[in-house]
């Protein structure tokens, strides 16, 4: 069986779902939809007024993967790290170091600086990054379960801008690359799917969809087709020529 | 004593634990940072609050 294996964790789905951007009520059956198995969180100052909490409506069965938003620095990032293990949900964080307010470009050297102390208190830490190798390898060695690089800037929906320099990382860096923001439709997972990734993200593309329980069925598609076309292994490529697919003998004609 | 960025007037001396519980605050859902320290669960009722003190109460939301 094709397992997702993250820091000796399995998993049967490679579609990781962001719960942002959705009502409360929408966020059980979008998880349903999607298949996932895993779904990012946010920390953030809680609202007494507030009835209910989006832990209420998260399967039981379902791993929680608080990310760090908000945090500019390193410091911050361990700080909400280690707030959102004291919430008893498991020892999962996805690193997420953003200073840049404008295109929300991750930081890289905060985040492999964020990695290494966290790594160490014995999380399971997926850092969201800028695909350069070089900072693939840095975090790999500092102690990341996998590796998360951008296709697009957040919540863009803009698809695999960087699909070059993912692919490098997925060839060169042995842990499980996981794509994450920017993809905004199926095919768009599908693709990197094709080419290798071990899991995608998704959040902006299902919540801003019109019909959001049929777009995460879609991507829960995309991405096992995605998944089973690599591990099938895609066919050869011809340039500039081309190869009939019926035999070129016994024409029903006279030459 | 300030609470999630707000100024909070404390009357009287009380424990974390009553403090929550008079703000209606779910405690299986939130985390406390008093002071920039971690307060685990099992320290709500023995922890006094002070007027000096700056404490965050967080919770999850949905994110991405």
């Amino acid at each position: 069986m094709d397992k997702l294996i993250i820091a000796g964790h399995e998993f049967s789905s490679r579609f990781i779902l962001g719960s942002g951007k959705f009502s409360l009520d929408l966020v059980k059956a979008a998880v349903e939809s999607a298949g996932a198995e895993i779904v990012t969180l946010a920390l953030r100052r809680a609202n007494t007024k507030t009835e209910y909490n989006i832990l209420d409506f998260i399967p039981k069965t379902v791993t929680l993967l608080p990310n760090t938003s908000g945090a500019r620095t390193a410091e911050e990032a361990v700080r909400i790290a280690r707030l959102s293990r004291e919430l008893g949900c498991g020892d999962f964080v996805k690193i997420e170091v953003i200073k840049d307010t404008k295109f929300l470009l991750p930081d890289n050297y905060e985040t492999i600086k964020a990695t290494e102390i966290l790594a160490k208190e014995g999380f399971v830490v997926m850092p969201y990054m800028y695909p350069d190798l070089n900072a693939a390898r840095d975090l790999a060695n500092a102690g990341a379960a996998t590796i998360m690089p951008l296709a697009a800037p957040i919540g863009s929906n803009l698809g695999l801008l960087t699909k070059h320099f993912i692919k490098i990382i997925i060839d060169e860096i042995k842990l499980p690359v996981i794509v994450d923001a920017g993809i905004g439709s199926p095919s768009q997972a599908c693709e990197i799917m094709q080419e290798g990734a071990a899991a995608v993200m998704v959040n902006t593309a299902i919540a801003t969809a019109k019909n959001i329980n049929e777009m995460a069925e879609a991507f829960k598609l995309a991405i096992i087709a995605g998944r089973k076309a690599y591990l099938a292994g895609l066919g050869r490529v011809l340039n500039f020529k081309a190869e009939a697919s019926s035999p070129l003998i016994d024409f029903l004609e006279d030459k | 004593m300030k609470v999630n960025g707000k100024d909070i007037v404390l009357k009287e001396t009380k424990t974390l634990a009553d403090f929550l519980k008079e703000n209606n605050y779910n405690l299986e859902r939130i985390v406390i940072e008093l002071n920039g320290k971690i307060v685990s669960k099992d320290k709500y009722n023995t922890v006094n609050l002070k007027d000096t003190d700056v404490m965050e109460v967080l919770t999850f939301v949905g994110g991405g």
